[in-house]
């Protein structure tokens, strides 16, 4: 705490708090730290229901199961934090993987330049959203839903429906799914990749000027253009980035499935802004922590395992997400709310 | 820098400004002048234009026709960016603040100081601390709000706090003009006092600050010249040595014919 000027007695007393007002305040400044505590509290109860939680085999398969929509959810964060949504994510993601995986099977690329292409189509998928959202200044709830839709019937006219299987998919292409030994425990290459891109970022989002401005520009646009932001390029340069997450993502998705089909991943879209949610950040920009969209991904893969480990049927599941979903929506409402 | 009859040539200049917004016309052929080292106010009705007139000054907004000099050259600013490029720094009437940002954040926002060596030249890393101990330097230097720590979100500072931040942002980084959109608007009467002496600081520097306002008080206080804007127009400049608070709200309203009133321009 860096005083700047001394605070006289009457305006201690005019900022005294109370409990709650007091973590309402640290709730305000740290964003991830209700996620954390939801986290550590739900395995805590799975694991005293079912010790076979804490099992290495089964913590290493809730990273697996994690690790996509994980992943994935690092693009829409960048999105959500500029005030927007995406909408296209698991599109962008399946037809990427299916260029990625037909270009070898299909028409004999070599796996690196198929995995290239792969990253430079999401990219570009990304730029598309983008372009549509600063050029012809549609909201991205109707853009991404327009290119959702483009893009899974591009999927489907490019492949004919034909899943991709794994004998004819290169070993580069299936290398995320390889797994690790430490220990006990299996970490497929694909989980430390997503854990890589959540470290490389957070570093970018919070230590580089592009990372502040998109805070900046989801927080309040006018002001960021007023301070000398190019608003445009940089929400274009966000959509590509988001694009060029998703490509990564497709590669993780062909090394966790070992194929790549036309029809896979159709929770992505949901499942991912539902972890975006859950981790802290807000709906309406300008506020969260891309950590708290890795807690969100672990919270919904946790209750999903502990509930069925505990025997519980899955439809269950499906209602405890989505009460988790509204909690942290109203919890986001709640903080926003702080004033002096 | 003397013009040809010994009076200084202005630094900022503007001709025939017209700006409109669909069927409103915002500015009708708007004329202003800015000279070295004083303060000059800009007065005139809710609507008449002086927003948008400083910000077209300001690089916000591109006029739709018009021109604009600075220390004689004509200047096309189309963005923000390219006025604050020439040492102009605005305080918005609406702040321009992202309130979810923290104070040091909000002061560096588009010109983030970033680590010395290969962290900032390869790594882009930002240097937080430098960024924080600065801005806290300023807002220690004007004096202005209490203020607990650098590092709080902007929204949880009071409206006077809020407007002191912008203040203290413009302030730092202005080398030329300084701009203040209803600086005092939404500050109690010890918190003006202190906006008035920053202006009076900011001028004892040498920087010329042109500052709108609807407080006649203030606007006779600080001010050297008192531009009167009315239906997107400059109808008249006065002084405060020769005009009197009230002659200058009858201009303003139009009670007053402006070719009554003899110019100071
Ligand atoms: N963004 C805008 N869109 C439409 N009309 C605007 C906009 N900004 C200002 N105006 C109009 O332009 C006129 C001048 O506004 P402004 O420059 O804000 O006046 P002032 O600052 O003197 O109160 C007003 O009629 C106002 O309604
Ligand atoms: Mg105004």
């Amino acid at each position: 705490m860096t005083s700047v000027t001394t605070i006289d007695p009457a305006e201690r007393f005019l900022r005294r708090q109370t409990p709650i007002q007091r973590v309402h305040h640290v709730l305000h400044a740290y964003p991830a730290i209700s996620p954390l505590i939801v986290l550590v509290a739900a395995s805590v109860v799975f694991g005293l229901v079912n010790p076979r939680f804490f099992m290495p085999e089964n913590l290493s398969l809730i990273g697996q199961q994690v690790a996509v929509v994980g992943a994935l959810a690092i693009g829409q964060t960048i999105i959500i934090l500029t005030a927007g949504i995406d909408l296209s994510v698991g599109a962008v993601m399946v037809f990427t993987a299916m260029i990625m995986a037909s270009s070898v099977a299909s028409f004999g690329l070599p796996a690196p330049a198929a995995l290239a292409l792969g990253v430079v189509v999401g990219t570009a998928a990304g730029g598309i959203n983008g372009l549509l959202v600063t050029r012809l200044r549609l909201p991205p709830f109707i853009v991404t839903l327009g290119t959702l839709n483009v893009f899974v019937a591009l999927t489907l006219l490019y492949s004919g429906g034909q899943t991709v299987q794994s004998q004819d998919i290169p070993d580069l292409l299936l290398w995320p799914g390889q797994a690790i030994d430490f220990g006990s425990f299996k970490i497929t290459t694909g989980v430390i990749m997503m854990l890589l891109m959540y470290a490389v970022g957070s570093y970018v989002l919070r230590n580089t000027a592009w990372g502040r401005h998109i805070y900046a520009v989801g927080d309040d646009i006018e002001a960021a253009r007023l301070a000398g932001i190019s608003v445009s390029r940089l929400l274009l340069s966000g959509y590509m980035v988001a694009g060029f997450v998703y490509a990564i993502t497709a590669w993780i998705m062909i090394g966790r499935v070992g194929a790549a089909s036309p029809n896979a991943a159709t929770d992505a879209n949901l499942d991912s802004i539902t972890a975006v949610v859950i981790g802290g950040t807000s709906l309406f920009g300008g506020r969260g922590l891309l950590i708290g969209s890795l807690l969100g991904a672990l919270i919904v893969g946790v209750f999903r395992n502990g509930l069925a480990l505990a025997g519980v049927d899955v439809l269950w599941q499906t209602l405890v997400v989505g009460v988790l979903v509204i909690v942290a929506v109203a919890t986001d409402q709640w903080i926003r709310r702080v004033r002096a | 820098m003397t013009g040809t009859m010994g009076t200084p040539s202005p630094i900022i200049e503007a001709r025939g400004l017209i700006k409109t917004y669909g069927s409103v016309v915002a500015l009708d052929g708007a004329d202003f002048e800015l000279y070295p080292g004083e303060v000059l106010a800009v007065i005139g009705d809710n609507g008449a234009g002086k927003s948008t007139l400083i910000k077209c000054l300001s690089g916000a907004l591109v006029p739709d026709e018009g021109e604009i000099r600075v220390e004689g050259q004509p200047v096309h600013f189309r963005r923000p960016q390219d006025a604050r490029a020439v040492g102009i720094e605005t305080v918005y009437q609406s702040l321009a603040v992202a309130p979810a940002l923290d104070i040091a954040s909000n002061m560096y926002l588009g010109r983030e100081l970033r680590r010395p060596g290969v962290l900032g030249s390869v790594f882009r890393m930002l240097d937080h601390g430098a960024m924080q101990r600065h801005a806290r330097e300023q807002l220690q230097h004007l004096g202005i709000g209490t203020i607990q720590s650098i590092t709080q979100a902007v929204e949880t500072l009071s409206g006077g706090q809020r407007q002191a931040v912008a203040v203290a942002r413009a302030a730092a980084f202005g080398s030329k003009v300084i701009i203040l959109d209803e600086p005092t608007a939404a500050l109690g009467v010890k918190e003006s006092a202190q906006v008035l002496k920053l202006i009076r600081d900011l001028r004892d520097r040498g920087l010329p600050v042109i500052l709108i306002s609807h407080n006649m008080p203030h606007v006779f206080e600080v001010s050297d010249r008192v531009h009167i804007q009315r239906l997107g127009r400059r109808v008249a400049v006065v002084t405060p040595a020769t005009h009197t608070a009230s002659d200058a709200v009858a201009i303003m309203t139009g009670a007053l014919d402006a070719a009554g009133a003899t110019s100071a321009a």
